[in-house]
């Protein structure tokens, strides 16, 4: 569909927006060190980019492209895996420099086109040599298509070399190429580009001291995951502006699946697509799920199925419920009625999302600065606190109040602030008030901190009074009562106004933070089947073959396999009836034993007289399905041949599943 | 101090030379009596060695283009493979005699076809009368190419029968070279390690026009007397004294001392040098970021060295799954029942058994252990229940491709690898926290 294609496009250039941030500074660096090349040093980037590895992929994409554009057409990519000898190395770059030549320069010079790949002498000397003859040609060919072409490049643009996984490389490898490039640092500008995902101690393990010499390395640390992940649900999740959101459950997997596995925003995005997807797919109604303007044009074209549709939601039907019995009828009977109301709903959920977001992170300015974070440090665990149910009846939301009522007040004032600040910039129209609400608080701090230098005053000055007082007793009594006006005064004053400010947000809260299930329609736009998503994403290929063979029926749907617990049913396929036979195993089994086994459940269900013909002797045809089964156990990973004993095989695998 | 005379070569090319190669006269004059004049035959190879920056190619380099002796230079390290070296050894041969006309390229596999080729060339580039040098740079590298280069170097002279001396360069002894089924001995020649008054004088050299020499030399004393130290490395050493230098004289351009006052002057530099020697000798930080940093002015600690980012941020069960490979390479199978096995406090159990047996197990290093060892150990020390899916399979192979573990026994991939953890016990208890 094609909304989802415009989501899509809208994730990369998210993406890609935030590389180019990411990337900037690092540019502008590079720009500095080309100038520079007096010392045999040849510039060189680490880049740190953390252990997701599958999203280095994009990062560099997105690195080469924005090089390419501003400072040279020379990149080269390389990848350890291709790579295994030097001499691989330096035919995989020639070629991608040669090749990317011949993009720059078009169609003019057929002559590097015909030289084929194998017979360039891969060696840096050649390279040299082309790379003197390209920025020749720019130099003297001067036509003007060229100019515009290269003008954004310099007079002799730096070589860009850039690994991508600096710790598969072979030490040797880098070293030598370090090396050769080193020497011809002066007639070749290169520049290197390591992608390092551990840390940058890696390159002093890599590489011994003299080879480390030659390099002159800087550090640029991307953002950690964390915080790529954050900015993206920010775009994506709190924003009203796109109709389609993730329930609750659903978030949590896609979590898990970040937090505990991967650190790989891309596998979260392709998560999030799944997502995408399957809720097209799965949810007729999610026709409606789109911007506000056309879902209302699309309502006026529903068909009658459509509506029967929505008649058949939960959450409609309880909404139904609640109306009075004329509306009841003209609801589940006239479909223009419903169609009408349909409008008004899609409406009010429009609206709600726009409120949520915005309390959500008013709430999230309160909570995050509180000490041990009853709620969650991030705003992502604040919203699946606040999707899952009523917020305000948990825990850890009562002990959240709790320590904001003990907030000290520029940290009060501060966040207030903030969400003055959050609340304006949202386009819901009912905040209207709040911030008007908010506002005057602020000014009763104020008033209060004037208040608060007169009392010192006061307190100063009958301070002065006791020490008139000569009288002991006396003194202590105006002590104990000078203790106890201060205490009620303080109560009376700030910490009324503090309670004051933390029920008006906790009232915020209620009125906005309703979780997204109470609301009509919310079917149309969340994705809720979580388990579905789980079983798309989480494949568990061992548990996956253990389920198929202890219980085929699960796959074959054959009512005759159906069997009970511990039994092994002659019914089943003969690899079913090994591989159970084979978990009562030990560490090596003995190939008698087992194929005795085998025959004697395969044996079990036939008729008496048929094992009376051979009864010392095992079947033919059953040694044969035997053998068969064990080879095909053998393929699948689960027994090998061992060669302790004769006629045993071990086993592989351990329970695990 | 012996001067270098010779009778083939005028005077004054000698005297140029000398000036050129300070502290080597007597390994210079050495080479100039081995290689005689130009038309006699020279000893077939020669082999020169001695320690990293000594001195060897520079010398070498200098003495054959002063004197316009006809050689071949070849570094082995940058044509990797005995093609590409002869190949680039026929075509410098091609362009080192004066003629400007272009030779279609050569195509060299095999030391035979260099041998033909090489008479060819010589008889063409009419360079029978003189004695031609090839100089193999880096020729430990020689040693990993086909059995034949090395010795078939080593007596080119007699299997090409042109007068050619081939000259190795290389900063290990010759006996490591000696291949086992002898060859021709070549004549070898050590470069002894510069002392510190020849690295005072080769550093004082080159100082820079706007001062006067003594003033540069007081610097370069100063900086020997930081560094000799750790670094006796001549070209790091010159390294250092570019960077430095600026910082040495801002004294002098803000007019707070003179030139001679070297006692203000070392005061002014001493702890500079010093943090010099912490970060920019270690490469923590680039030279570039260090010029910058002297040009504000700034502390060095805003600047992280690349050492200050050892902490690596892992996915949860990647953590679990990196200390679970931890115990198991560390842990002798046998505790692993008493360890994981109790009912509660695993964890607690496993770093109190794990003080008393550390001394052994680290002393021998890492052990391999199965995957299903791995995997039962990750089971029992993470609380919740994990399923088996493919993700935790892949973080060990993504492990194993950050080099955090790595695979031991290429054979049965399939069957059972075994892995072992790379990674120090530092790490796991950064980890761990």
């Amino acid at each position: 569909q094609q909304i989802q294609e415009d989501l899509n496009k809208q994730l990369l250039d998210n993406l890609v927006s935030f590389l180019s941030q990411s990337h900037s500074a690092f540019q502008e660096k590079t720009t500095e060190w080309t100038c520079r090349m007096k010392f045999r040093e040849i510039p060189t980037a680490a880049l740190v980019l953390g252990v997701n590895v599958t999203d280095h992929d994009l990062t560099f994409r997105g690195l080469s492209d924005v090089l390419q554009e501003n400072i040279t057409p020379y990149i080269a990519l390389l990848e350890a895996k291709d790579c295994p000898g030097i001499k691989n190395l330096m035919q995989k770059l020639m070629g991608q420099l040669m090749n990317c030549d011949i993009d720059v320069d078009s169609l003019e010079d057929e002559e590097y086109v015909p030289v084929s790949q194998n017979r360039i002498r891969c060696s840096m000397s050649s390279l040299i040599s082309w790379y003197e003859s390209v920025t020749k040609k720019t130099d003297s060919e001067t036509p003007s298509k060229k100019r515009n072409a290269s003008s954004r490049h310099w007079q002799s643009p730096p070589v860009v070399v850039i690994f991508k996984d600096m710790e598969s490389f072979t030490t040797k490898v880098l070293q030598d190429f370090i090396v050769i490039s080193s020497q011809h640092i002066h007639e070749l500008p290169l520049v290197l580009i390591f992608g390092i995902a551990t840390s940058p101690m890696i390159i002093h393990r890599l590489l011994p001291h003299s080879v480390s010499s030659l390099l002159c390395i800087e550090l640029f640390q991307s953002l950690s995951c964390k915080e790529h992940l954050s900015t993206i649900i920010d775009k994506l999740l709190l924003t009203s502006q796109f109709p389609f959101k993730l329930g609750e459950k659903v978030l949590q997997v896609l979590f898990n699946i970040f937090l505990y596995h991967d650190f790989s925003v891309q596998n979260f995005i392709k998560g999030f697509q799944l997502c995408i997807v399957e809720h097209f797919y799965s949810q007729p109604l999610s026709v409606l799920c789109c911007q506000l303007v056309d879902a209302k044009k699309r309502v006026n074209f529903l068909s009658h199925d459509q509506c029967e549709n929505i008649r058949r939601l939960p959450s409609f039907r309880r909404y139904v419920e609640k109306q009075e019995s004329g509306k009841q009828i003209a609801l589940l009977t006239t479909d223009n009625f419903l169609k009408e109301e349909t409008e008004k709903l899609l409406e009010d959920l429009h609206v709600y999302h726009e409120n949520y977001v915005s309390v959500l992170r008013c709430l999230h300015v309160f909570t995050s600065s509180l000490p041990k974070y009853p709620l969650g440090k991030q705003i992502r665990e604040l919203h699946c606190a606040c999707l899952e149910n009523r917020v305000w009846e948990t825990e850890e939301y009562e002990s959240s109040l709790q320590l904001a009522r003990m907030l000290n007040k520029t940290d009060l004032v501060s966040m207030l602030q903030q969400c003055v600040e959050i609340l304006l910039s949202s386009s819901g129209k009912e905040f209207d008030k709040t911030v008007e609400k908010l506002k005057e608080f602020l000014t009763q701090f104020q008033n209060l901190e004037a208040e608060a230098s007169q009392e010192r005053d006061v307190s100063i000055s009958s301070q002065k009074e006791l020490q008139k007082k000569t009288d002991l007793y006396h003194l202590q009594k105006t002590l104990l009562e000078l203790k106890e006006s201060r205490w009620s005064k303080k109560l009376t004053r700030f910490e009324m106004l503090r309670f004051e400010v933390v029920d008006y947000i906790d009232s915020l809260v209620r009125t906005y933070l309703v979780p997204a299930d109470n609301r009509t329609l919310h079917e149309v736009v969340y994705f809720n089947a979580a388990a579905v998503l789980r079983g798309h994403l989480n494949a568990a290929p061992r548990t996956a073959l253990h389920t198929a063979l202890n219980n085929p029926h699960w796959y074959l749907k054959n009512q005759a396999l159906k069997c009970d617990g511990g039994g092994i049913s002659n019914k089943a396929p003969d690899i079913c009836i090994v591989y159970k036979l084979h978990l009562e195993c030990g560490r090596l089994i003995n190939l008698v034993d087992w194929l005795e086994a085998f025959s004697t459940v395969v044996m079990a269900g036939e008729e008496p007289n048929a094992d009376a013909t051979s009864s010392d002797q095992v079947d033919d045809i059953i040694h044969a399905r035997f053998i068969r089964a064990v080879s095909e156990l053998e393929l699948l990973g689960f027994i090998k041949p061992s060669k302790q004993k004769t006629d045993h095989v071990a086993r592989l695998t351990w329970g695990g599943c | 101090m012996p001067n270098l005379e010779h009778p083939a070569y005028p005077a004054a090319n000698l005297l140029h030379l000398e000036s050129l190669v300070p502290c080597r006269e007597s390994q210079v004059s050495m080479l100039l009596s081995i290689f005689g004049e130009r038309q006699q035959f020279s000893f077939p190879s020669i082999f020169i060695y001695g320690h990293t920056s000594s001195g060897k190619t520079y010398v070498m380099q200098t003495l054959l283009t002063t004197l316009q002796l006809p050689h071949v230079f070849v570094n082995c390290v940058e044509y990797f493979t005995s093609r590409l070296l002869l190949e680039e050894i026929l075509i410098q041969l091609q362009s080192c005699s004066s003629e400007t006309e272009q030779t279609s390229p050569v195509h060299c596999d095999t030391f035979n076809d260099f041998v033909r080729l090489f008479k060819q060339a010589v008889v063409s580039r009419e360079l029978q009368d003189q004695t031609l040098y090839i100089v193999l740079d880096r020729a430990e590298q020689l040693r990993e190419m086909e059995a034949n280069i090395l010795p078939a170097f080593l007596r080119l002279q007699e299997l090409t029968d042109r007068n050619v001396t081939v000259v190795l360069l290389s900063e290990i002894v010759w006996e490591l070279f000696r291949p086992n089924v002898g060859c021709f001995e070549p004549f070898t020649l050590y470069f002894p390690d510069y002392s510190i008054g020849h690295l005072q004088k080769i550093l004082s050299q080159n100082h820079p026009p706007e001062y006067s020499a003594d003033f540069y030399a007081a610097y370069i004393n100063i900086l020997l007397g930081v560094f000799y130290m750790v670094c006796r490395d001549l070209k790091e050493l010159r390294h250092l004294a570019a960077l430095n230098f600026s910082k040495y004289c801002e004294p002098v351009i803000r007019g707070e001392a003179n030139e001679r006052d070297t006692r203000k002057l070392w005061k002014n530099i001493e702890p500079h040098l010093k943090k010099a020697m912490q970060t920019v000798y270690l490469r923590e930080i680039s030279s570039s970021q260090w010029e910058r940093l002297q040009h504000d002015g700034g502390e060095p600690g805003q600047l992280k060295g690349l050492s200050a980012h050892t902490h690596v941020e892992l996915p949860y069960y990647s953590k679990f799954l990196l200390i679970a490979a931890y115990l198991a390479s560390y842990n002798p199978v046998r505790t692993d029942k008493r360890f994981f096995l109790k009912h509660h406090g695993k964890i607690r159990k496993t770093n109190f058994m794990k003080k008393h047996e550390k001394t052994s197990n680290h002393l021998l290093g890492p052990k391999p252990f199965p995957l299903d060892r791995l995997l039962a150990i990750l089971y029992s020390i993470v609380d919740n229940r994990v399923a088996p899916t493919a993700n935790i399979f892949s973080q060990i192979t993504s492990l194993v491709t950050l080099q955090l573990l790595s695979v031991v026994g290429q054979n049965d991939q399939l069957d059972g690898p075994r892995y072992k953890c790379t990674v120090s016990l530092d790490f796991i208890r950064a980890i761990a926290r």
